[in-house]
């Protein structure tokens, strides 16, 4: 059962830079009672009688007993925004809602997981891993970027992990490439039994087809643009396979964020299949 | 200080009563159940689906959204499992639970827009039916019907003798038209029991990084507050020219404050989109902040503010409020 999430004005009890991100944290009891790895928030930005309507989506990065419960997640600044939520300081309030999505699913047995993450979508990992640990799996991390300071979380990996992979496109850190370069090796090496993957979409795309190649299952956390992120607007939609064989544009804010790779048609994105489920047949555009 | 219970709440919509006005827009809530996470929406003066057609529906390309100055474009395209799924899934699911169910159809001729009110004809649980008239004809090469009053007219005649008479039809008109009152005296002519507006304008926004439109579709619906303007002239040169007909008004309600405006410029109920999306809890805040307002300007009534600004100012008014 998906849990049920709530609306709060949480306040602001730190906010810090990590190499290239802002790291927030918020008391927000509610939500991270409710929180299982996997789950995103959205935050409204700009103050109460903001031009900027849509909410803006985060995936959580880690929850924590303090203060009744606090959510940290971790952010690059890109627009309005974000540079609104890079200004807040301790104290302040944030109105948000959460958590949100569909989580990783977890294995029933202890078996051994490789962890994708790129960018800021290493964020999410930390709080699967923890869990999956818990559960008595092995871990290894593969996590990448662009360069050394848009890796996110290279060390609590090389706590955590059984091996630690890094790879920037530049050298700076690691291999130089993208996670998906390493993945096969790295997948062979610890002889993996599923992907889990967090990061932008052809990150997603190509490791899925790794994990194709290799035959083993891939959990993918997608991001898409999305205007309320509850499941109201139908904009956040993509090409998903479903368990009957049938594409459907389903909703990455509901259905999602979390899906299996394979089902994903990653190619289509930013298309209507043909055959999809109600596609265009010749006469096509309504409303 | 509460004020609840104080001031009579009531709206109609022909020989409907609504508990309350506040009610949410097509194609803004879900399905309802993803809204009744957060607030309780037999609460709510009505709930309104989002477009119904007659086949499933996969909707337009992604992106289907931009964010534009308290505004929204979308280009969703009436993404929906057509009207079998709706009324074995979803339709049971608002009706079981009480809620107050306006269904929104949209077709691409009069003939669909009948079959889909037949269908509608003996499910349970249709308070009212609203056409969306923002559907291209696809018998006049695309045009809207709610930019062409002969048609949105027989749209909504085909639809009120497919309808129990206890059922309002409410015809849901555009703003981006030559003569909004026109279309709205042809829907009325046609047996329209109310009017809806206004539907989201066309606009378009281009990313200047990409250099590309920022939608798929090019162009999308204009929403939210950027509109809220267009909304109070449209309600209030129909109810002007149109004084006994209802009026749900919408475009760009996120308070109770706005929703006060578009009474006083006619609507005797408001309904709730885009300020969905940014505050899941709007609806109930919007109904309480109406209240409060209402009862400080001392009406007992709701239905006394409706179309209030179109009162003449009297001298004695003024004379009175200068004390
Ligand atoms: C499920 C999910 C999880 C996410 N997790 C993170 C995270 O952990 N850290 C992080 O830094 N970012 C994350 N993002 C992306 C983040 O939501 C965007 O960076 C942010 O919305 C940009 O807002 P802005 O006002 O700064 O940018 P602008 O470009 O000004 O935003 C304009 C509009 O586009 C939307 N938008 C722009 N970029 C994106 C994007 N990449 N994804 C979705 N919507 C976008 C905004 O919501 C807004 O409506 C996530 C997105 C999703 C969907
Ligand atoms: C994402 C989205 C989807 C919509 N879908 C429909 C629809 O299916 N049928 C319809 O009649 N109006 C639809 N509308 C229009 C709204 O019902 C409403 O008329 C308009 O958005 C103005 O109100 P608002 O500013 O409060 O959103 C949609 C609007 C949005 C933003
Ligand atoms: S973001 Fe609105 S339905 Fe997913």
């Amino acid at each position: 059962m998906a849990v049920t999430p709530v609306q709060v004005t949480g306040t602001v009890l730190t906010i810090r830079r990590v190499d290239a991100y802002h790291a927030l944290t918020v008391v927000a009891p509610a939500v991270a009672d409710r929180f299982r790895p996997g789950h995103f928030v959205t935050v409204s930005t700009g103050g109460p009688a903001t031009a900027t309507l849509t909410r803006r989506a985060f995936a959580v990065h880690d929850v924590k007993p303090d203060y009744g419960g606090t959510v940290e997640f971790v952010f690059t600044v890109r627009g309005a925004g974000t540079s609104w939520l890079a200004a807040r300081r301790a104290r302040d309030t944030l109105d948000l809602v959460g958590p949100l999505g569909r989580p990783f699913p977890l294995p029933r047995d202890p078996c051994r997981c490789v962890l994708v993450g790129s960018e800021y979508g290493s964020a999410s990992l930390f709080a699967l891993a923890d869990v999956l640990q818990g559960r008595g799996c092995r871990i290894d991390f593969v996590l990448g970027a662009a360069s050394a300071d848009r890796v996110f979380g290279a060390l609590r990996a090389r706590r955590i992990g059984e091996t630690t992979t890094l790879t920037t496109e530049d050298g700076s850190l690691g291999m130089r490439g993208q996670v998906a370069d390493v993945l096969a090796g790295v997948i062979a090496d610890t002889r993996a039994d599923v992907v889990y993957a967090c990061g932008p979409r052809d990150m997603l795309r190509a490791v899925t087809a790794v994990a194709i190649e290799l035959d083993i299952p891939a959990q993918v956390s997608v991001e898409e643009a999305m205007a309320c992120g509850t499941g109201l607007c139908m904009t956040c939609v993509l090409p998903v396979i479903g368990d009957d064989g049938v594409t459907r544009m389903v909703r990455a804010c509901a259905e999602g964020p979390v899906f299996r790779g394979e089902r994903v048609r990653f190619e289509d994105v930013g298309t209507i299949p043909f055959d999809a489920l109600g596609a265009p047949r010749g006469l096509g555009g309504m409303g | 200080m509460t004020t609840t219970g104080t001031v009579d709440l009531r709206a109609y919509l022909g020989h409907v009563e609504l508990p309350n006005p506040v009610l949410t827009a097509s194609g803004c809530a879900g399905m309802g159940r993803e809204l009744a996470q957060f607030a309780d929406l037999t609460r709510l003066g009505a709930f309104a689906t989002r477009s119904i057609t007659m086949a499933p529906r996969a909707g337009r390309p992604t992106p289907r959204m931009a964010e534009t100055p308290s505004g929204l474009l979308n280009s969703v395209g009436l993404q929906g499992p057509g009207i079998e799924a709706f009324l074995e899934e979803e339709l049971p699911w608002l009706a079981g639970h009480g809620v107050r169910t306006i269904v929104s159809i949209g077709g691409g001729s009069v003939a669909e827009f009948a079959a889909l009110a037949r269908r509608l004809a003996d499910a349970t649980g249709v308070t009212a039916i609203e056409v969306n008239l923002s559907c291209p004809n696809i018998e006049d090469r695309g045009r809207l019907f709610a930019r062409d009053g002969s048609s949105a007219a027989e749209v909504v005649a085909a639809v009120r003798g497919a309808t129990r008479y206890d059922v309002p039809v409410i015809a849901k008109l555009a703003p981006d038209v030559a003569d909004v009152v026109a279309v709205a005296r042809s829907c009325v002519d046609g047996g329209a029991d109310a009017l809806s507006m206004i539907n989201t304008p066309q606009g378009m926004a281009i990313d200047v990084d990409a250099m590309r439109p920022a939608l798929a579709a090019g162009s999308g619906g204009l929403s939210g507050p950027a509109v809220r303007p267009l909304a109070v002239r449209c309600v209030w040169q129909v109810h002007a020219a149109l004084p006994g007909v209802p009026i749900i008004g919408m475009g760009g309600v996120l308070t109770g404050r706005d929703a006060l405006e578009l009474i006083l410029a006619g609507a005797c109920a408001v309904a709730v989109g885009t300020a969905l999306f940014h505050d899941p809890n709007a609806c109930p805040r919007i109904l309480r902040e109406l209240e409060d307002l209402l009862h400080e300007r001392g009406f007992d009534r709701l239905a006394d503010a409706v179309g209030l600004a179109h009162r003449p100012v009297l001298r004695n008014d003024l004379k009175e409020s200068s004390l």
